[in-house]
Formats: C-alpha cells, structure tokens, sequence
C-alpha cells in the first residue's frame, strides 16, 4: 500500500516538475522579452501561455539527426545522465513540513553528488559529438563545474555548522518561524557565494560560455535536435529550481513564512523559489558574459576563499556563542 | 615596426606542447562573424596561436562593373558596399565623382548630404553597439539600439523612400528636397536621443564584466595602427588624431562645430568609447546642419542629368542642362569630361572609404579602385587576435567592425 | 607643403627614378620606374618634413584601352598621404607587360598585405618578397584575372568548383534520392534484397 502511495507522489511530483519546466520557459521569455521593449510569445494560446505545450510537441515530431561518426551509444545516454541525475535531486527536497519524498539524513550531500553526475552527462556529449566545438563546450563546462562546485559546497558548511545537521528538513526548522531566524542574515557571505556559483553550476549568464551562442554555436549540445535537445534544455530548468529550491532550504527559511496558509501549505516555498528565478532571469536579461579564463579566476581566487573565511568565521562564533 | 604584444594566459585545460593544438574553422555561417567572414584558427586550448580571415564570399565585381556603366548608372553600386549606413557610401562617391569632374554643388545640398551622412553614422553606430554588446553577451542592449535605428530607418524612408539601399545622394546634388515633416521628426529624434545613448551606456559602460571583457583587449598602438592601415575609429581609439571630416573637409563639415574623440589605449574600450561619443557628436552636427540649412537649389547647374523630372516636363530645350523631358536622359557629349584621375576619401562610420577614379574623357569611368575600410581592417584581424582567447577574438572582430559587403565588394 | 613642391622634392631624391609628373584636379600624381620604389616609398615616409606615414591606397591600372602612347600596360599606384603635415600625393610605379612584377612594401606597411594580394588576384601582378601571396577575393582554383582589360564582363564560363558541384548532383541522383520516401537513417546506396540490404 505504502509503495503504491509513495510512487502516485512520485507521479505527481514528477507531472508537477515537468510543468513547471515547460512553464519555466515560458515566463523567461515573457520576462526577457518585457525587458527588451517586446513582447514574447503572444500566438499560441491567450498570450502565448499554449507555447512552451507547442514547443514540446514540435520537439518531439523532430527529424532526429546523429552524426556519422559520432558515438553511438554515448551521444544516447548523455542527455539522459544529465536529465536523470537533476531529477533524483528532486526526490529529497522539502516542500513544506512532512512534504519530501525521501527524508534521508544527508540530503544535502545528495544533492551535491547528483550535481556532479550531471556534469558527467555535459562533458559525454560534448565528446561523444565528435565535433570540435561540442568537445570545446563541453570540456569548458566541466571545468567550471567542477570550479565552482566547490565554491558551492564550501558555502553551505556554513549553513551546516549553524542548523548541526545535513538533513534539509531539519535545516529548515533550525531557522525557526520568524524572519530573522533566516540564515540569509548570519551567513551573507556564504549566501553571495552560494547565489555566483548556483549561476555558475546551471550555465547561467554571466557563466554561460559552454552555450554562449555567439562563440560556439550552442556548445556542447550543437550536435543534438528534437527531443534530445530538449533533454538538455529540461536538465538545465530543473537544475535551477534544485539549486533555487537549496537556497531557499538553507537561506530563506523554506516552507515557512509570515503567515500559515492552510490549504496550501508550500506556498511561500514556491513564492521563495520563483523569487529565485525571477532573479536567474534578470541577471540574464543584463550582464555581458565572462570570459573563460576570468570566470576561472572569480571562481578560484575570489570565491573559495570567501567561503573558507565564511566557514573560520562561523565555526569560531559558534563556537563563543553556542 | 613596433612588435604586437604577445599574451600568454594559463588555462587550466589547455595543453602545454605543441602537440596539442588542433584547427577550428569558424565558418561562414556563424552567429557572430559579422556577415560571410571565415576564420581559420590554430589553437592551443584556448589560446589562438594562428588566425587567418579568409574573405572573399561576398565578392560581387563592383570595380569591373564600374567600368561598364556611366558614373551615374555606378552610384547605385556602392549602396551595396557598407549596407547598413548606405547613405555615406553614395556621398563618398558622389564627392569623388564631383572632384574629378569638376562638377560644383550648392549649398544647401551640401547641408542635406551631411544630415543624411550623419544619421548613417549614427545607424552604423547603433548596429555595431547591438551587435557588439549581443556578441559579448549583453542581449537587452541589442533591442534597444535596434529600437532606434528602426525610428532613423522609418525617417529615410520618409525622405527618399528605401529603408536599406537609399541612392538618395547624386552627383552634383540629391535626389530630392527634404520635407518640413522630415526636419520636424528628426529635431524630435535629436530631442530623444542623447537620453537613449545615456540609456544604453548605463546598462555597460561601467559594468564590471564589461570592462573586464574590454579593457586590456586587443590593444593596438598609434604606429602598429598606422602600420596596419588602421581608420576612423580603430585608429582614433589608439590616440592618432586622423579624421578626415576635420583633415580634408567636405560637403558642409567646415560649417559646423564638432570634435573628433581621440583614445588613448588603443584597446576594445577605447574604440568603444570613442564610437559613443561619435554618435553625440554626430547629434550636434546634424541639429547645427538644420539650423543653418540655406535655401537653394538641390542639384547643381552642370551635374549631370540623372534627376527625375519633379514637374510636368515644361518647354525646357534639348541639350540645356536642366531637367530632361520626361525621361532620365544620359550625358550625351559634354566636353565636361576631362581626363585624369584623382582620389578623394571621405569618413564614413567605418572609417575611410576612398574612391581612387581614372577618366579617360568617356562616359564610364576607366577604373574605379574603392579603398574600403573593412578590407583592411579584417586583413588587421590576423595581428591582433595572436596570442589571445577566442572569447577576445570574438570581441575584435565586434570592435573592428566590419562589414562584408564592404570588405568583397 | 603643396603635392607639386612634394613631387619636386622626390624628384630632386631621385632624379632617375622620376618619368612624369601629373597635376589634376589639385592633385599631384608621379610616375616612377618600379625599380626601387621600396627606397622611394621609405623615403617618402621618414623624411622628416614629408613623414607619409599612411598608405591610404594601393591598387593596380590596366592601361590596355588608354589612348596614351607614354602609359606602360600596368601601374602599381600608391596613395600617400601625412597625417602630421596634411599633405598628400600619388605615386604610380610603371610596369610593363612581358613580366608585371614589382617589390612589395610589406616591409613598409604591415596592412599592405591584403591590398597586394587583391591585387595580385584581380590583375595578376607580382609582388616580389610578399610573405603570402595568394588569391583573396577570389577561389583559389580561379583561373584568370578579372580586372584585366581583356577579361569578359560576363567572365569565360563557369568556375570548376561550381561545374563540380553540378556533376555530385548528377551523381546523386543516379542513386534516386526522393526525401519523400526515405526514412532519414538511410545512408548510403540502397542495396536491393540479394545484395543484402533490407
């Protein structure tokens, strides 16, 4: 009974992610294309809301193209590696109080392994295309994966010393009912660190060079069409809500907020999570894009020793306080 | 010859031997090239060790076509050279055309070619930000511009009718007279824009990942500029003061009050700057060039007899030079025709489009040659992209900018 | 300085060099023999009251249809001009038919290159010591230069590259490719059943 239970919610958390994909795209466009003085989709549907629908069916009726020399098997499951490593992170998330699907003890840490299976898939696309600019995005994805993974996990040690467990869950509770209970507010540095490297890890402008459009014509993922593409694209959306869904867990106080609404209990989640997107999506709209090598340096150079100091500094006023 | 600095970058993925490099075609069909320019690059990692334009795609014979049509019928090949400010390309050669034949052109005339010359600057200018910023990745500033140019591309159209390949300019004149709806939109785009330019320069001017994509790229030096065949604004922005609106003056620049901006670094900054501050220039050019703008005649007396008739052919004798009857009628035998040749520049947004010309003493000229600052200008690609990333090589090449049409002619 | 007190400067330099000079329109054109037009471009440049440090142009004339019996078939012609004094002129290197082939200025100028390659491509003029001299605006494979006097408006014919891409199709059809019928992981032939296709 249980497991028919647990997999109906896998069910419907699955369709809801899903959604929130499709609709993801959607609202950048809407967004960016407000910011830039037009208007976005506006045909399909009442003001284009029948677009990103439009959209999955013309992936899925794509010629599907793989090169001739590419490799078969592995140009196959890199979409899949990539798109099957977010969504597991999903399973750990807490929506709201008792809403998680898997409250493991070490879900931080779980999510972190999954990121990092992620870049598997980038960097097997990239080389399996056999193509000179997919093998050049995809090894300057990996790179700055990996660079600023650690900038991430080094940031939440933070968090961790404060809220003693690993457990996203707990954390949240640590942070209590009220506003200053946040952890935004003891631990701002390791939130500006957090909130650079989360753009960092989904190739998000400024640090999108492994897509950046203008130099290698769509990087790592040149080679792909149709469905395969839109893999990738669904992978990169829902990596975004998964690091956006940590920031707000370990941030900004979870599923609580100012008030308690009854029939919808993770309200101010998804408010706090889109509020993040929100964010990912202006950012877009504005700044220039890095160059390879300065991207490397703010990662090494500045980050990593922010968060260090972040981590000396909390782990020494804990320990005079606590 | 001063030696172009060479940059050695760490990358953390690239290799270290010599065996580790391998080719990249940047091909013709590319999001950032500008139009069909190919770039074969050897590289090291990241780093470009070799950099050869390959150009040549775009080359339609204008200088051989030149040969077989009248000066007239051959004004309405350079609108296809720089495409995107097409009204500077028809004053240059009309000026060239006028030089060598000893044509004379009124003055009010003269007025109206600067105003038509200064807004293709300014629509030169506004494509090469949005291209430029869209390449370096800011994508909101591209709309912007293109926002703009669609209200100077909406004003051509009112004056002469195309949006794209104007031959609004003739020799000895213009086509037509302007309007009084046409001054009045463009005081009211004048009014509006300066605010716009500030709109676009808050958006990059100070960001620091601009400034750290711009600055110390692709540094180039007065002489090495000099030495590369370097113009207007590429040149300008390594700190020589060469433009040929101040140098050589034409049409009505000697009336008006203006300065050039000069850079000092010689880097993709500098020239950024520099076009910026054209672009204000170029308002208070054309809003003097309206105040002042004398009555008169559009077409000289001796220009030859290439205007569309703008009334009822009138009892006007044949071989007078006023309006034909009618038709467009040709030059017939004129011995205005002197024989010589002559090469007369001007400053188009690019930077200089010279027209060398040789008369025979017929009605087509006898050889064209167009100097064309792209050519040049891609043909500079190859020193100055050695040694760096191919994200900065990316950035020259929007800094440079070129067009290919102008460049193959 | 005026561009005919310039000619007269140059020719005093080199009075054996000098074949013509030309005024028109105001402006001052000098005919020189192609021998050492690298000293006399140089000259020209660092000379410290001339200083004509920027080849504006550089381009090649057919003289085949001009009625100017002292005009040789081909001429080089460099447009100098000072941005320090403001002064300008011309200078036309005459060569003759039988071997059109003069020094280049890359040593000069560094952007010369690509304008003696244009040149070079459209008219068949040799540069001598050019580090790369090659076709520019042109396919390699081009045979003939067009902006000689002599070459058709309309060229001679196709070019190779465009008749051998006529050919493929030819031969492409052979294999009677209908996009209509074909599934798009067809590659190659189709092998009828005893051949071992599908």
């Amino acid at each position: 009974m249980t497991i028919i239970i647990m997999l109906v919610q896998i069910i419907i958390l699955f369709v809801l992610v899903m959604l929130h994909v499709a609709y993801a795209t959607y609202f950048e466009r809407k967004i960016i294309g407000h910011m830039q003085v037009r208007m976005g989709p506006m045909r399909v549907g009442w003001h284009g809301l029948l677009q990103p629908i439009a959209d999955g069916i013309k992936s899925f009726f794509k010629e599907d193209i793989i090169p001739a020399q590419a490799d078969r098997p592995t140009f196959l499951a890199a979409p899949i590696i990539c798109l099957v490593a977010m969504m597991t992170s999903l399973a750990v998330l807490p929506f709201a109080k008792g809403w998680v699907l898997a409250d493991i003890n070490i879900g931080l840490l779980f999510i972190f392994a999954m990121s990092s299976l992620s870049s598997y898939g980038v960097v097997l696309a990239g080389w399996a295309s056999n193509s000179k600019y997919s093998f050049l995005g995809g090894m300057r994805s990996m790179a700055q994966v990996i660079s600023y993974e650690i900038a991430m996990g080094l940031s939440l040690v933070g968090v961790m010393l404060l809220s003693g467990s690993l457990n996203l869950s707990q954390i949240v509770e640590a942070q209590g009912d009220s506003l200053f209970g946040m952890y935004l507010v003891p631990q701002c540095i390791g939130f500006f660190v957090f909130f650079i490297a989360m753009l960092a890890e989904t190739n998000r402008v400024p640090f999108d060079l492994p897509e950046a459009e203008t130099e290698l014509v769509s990087g790592y993922c040149t080679e792909y069409s149709g469905m395969r593409y839109a893999i990738f694209f669904m992978a990169e959306y829902i990596g975004m809500m998964v690091m956006a869904s940590i920031g707000t867990v370990c941030f900004l106080g979870g599923w609580n907020g100012p008030f308690s609404v009854p029939f919808f209990p993770p309200l101010w989640f998804v408010l706090k999570v889109y509020a993040f997107m929100f964010l990912f999506i202006w950012i877009r709209a504005t700044l220039p894009r890095y160059r390879y090598d300065q991207l490397m340096d703010l990662g090494w150079k500045l980050l990593i020793p922010l968060a260090l100091i972040n981590i000396v500094l909390t782990a020494c006023l804990k320990a005079m306080i606590g | 010859m001063t030696a172009t600095t060479r940059k050695t970058i760490e990358c953390p993925v690239a290799g270290g031997d010599d065996n580790e490099r391998y080719s990249l075609r940047m091909g013709p069909q590319h999001p950032a090239t500008h139009g069909v320019l190919r770039v074969d690059l050897e590289l090291d990692g990241e780093t470009i060790i070799e950099c050869t334009p390959q150009v040549g795609y775009l080359h339609r014979g204008f200088e051989k076509l030149a040969e077989n049509r009248t000066y007239a019928q051959a004004l309405i090949l350079t609108d296809r050279l720089d495409y995107i400010a097409a009204m500077s390309n028809n004053v240059g050669y009309c000026v060239a055309v006028e030089k060598l034949l000893g044509i004379s052109v009124p003055m009010r005339a003269q007025y109206i070619r600067t105003i038509v010359g200064e807004m293709s600057r300014l629509c030169s200018h506004l494509l090469w930000l949005a291209t430029h910023a869209l390449d370096i990745g800011a994508m909101t500033v591209f709309l912007y511009c293109f926002r703009e140019r669609e209200i100077l591309i909406d004003l051509f159209e009112e004056l002469c009718g195309a949006r794209l390949t104007f031959s609004y300019p003739r020799i000895g004149g213009v086509r037509q007279d302007v309007t009084a709806r046409f001054i009045n939109e463009l005081e009211r785009f004048l009014h509006l824009f300066p605010s716009k330019i500030e709109e676009y320069e808050t958006l990059i001017d100070t960001n620091r990942i601009w400034l750290k994509r711009t600055v110390g790229v692709g540094v180039v030096s007065g002489e090495e500029a000099l030495a590369l065949g370097l113009t207007g604004a590429c040149l300008r922005g390594s700190g020589v003061d060469y433009d040929l609106r101040k140098h050589q003056p034409y049409d009505a620049y000697d009336q008006v009050e203006f300065e050039v901006p000069l850079g000092s670094d010689g880097d993709i900054y500098a020239r950024y700057r520099c076009r910026m501050e054209e672009m204000h220039q170029s308002v208070r050019i054309i809003q003097q060039c309206i105040d002042q703008l004398p009555p008169g005649p559009i077409v000289g007396e001796d220009a030859p007899d290439l205007v569309m008739p703008n009334r009822a052919p009138a009892r006007v004798e044949v071989g007078s030079s006023r309006y034909g009857t009618g038709l467009i009628r040709l030059i017939k035998e004129r011995e205005v025709y002197l024989s010589g040749d002559t090469y007369v520049a001007t400053e188009v947004p690019k930077g200089e489009l010279g027209f060398y010309f040789i008369s025979d003493g017929s009605n087509k000229p006898y050889r064209m040659h167009i100097r064309s600052p792209s050519f040049i200008h891609i043909g500079s690609l190859a020193t100055i992209a050695r040694g760096e990333l191919i994200a900065d090589l990316i950035a020259n090449i929007g800094s440079l900018d070129v067009v290919l049409g102008e460049s193959d002619r | 300085m005026e561009s005919m007190a310039i000619a007269d400067r140059l020719q005093a330099q080199f009075p054996e060099e000098i074949l013509k000079k030309d005024e028109f329109q105001g402006q001052v054109g000098i005919c020189i023999r192609p021998g050492r037009v690298v000293d006399i471009l140089r000259w020209l440049r660092d000379t410290d009251d001339l200083r004509m440090n920027h080849l504006r142009s550089l381009c090649g004339v057919d003289n085949a249809r001009r009625k100017d019996p002292s005009l040789t078939r081909f001429e080089v012609v460099y447009n100098l001009y000072s941005i320090f004094h403001r002064h300008e002129i011309r200078v036309r290197a005459a060569l003759t038919e039988d071997a059109p082939c003069i020094d280049s200025v890359v040593c000069l100028w560094t952007g010369a290159n690509w304008l003696e390659r244009e040149t070079y491509d459209l008219m068949g003029i040799q540069f001598n010591g050019h580090p790369d001299l090659r076709r520019i605006l042109l396919p390699e494979d081009w045979e003939g230069h067009p902006l000689r006097k002599e070459y058709p408006l309309k060229g001679r014919g196709e070019w190779v590259g465009m008749t051998d891409l006529l050919t493929q199709i030819k031969e492409l059809d052979k294999y009677a490719f209908d996009p209509k019928k074909t599934d798009s992981r067809q590659r190659g032939p189709r092998l009828s059943n005893e051949e071992g296709g599908l």
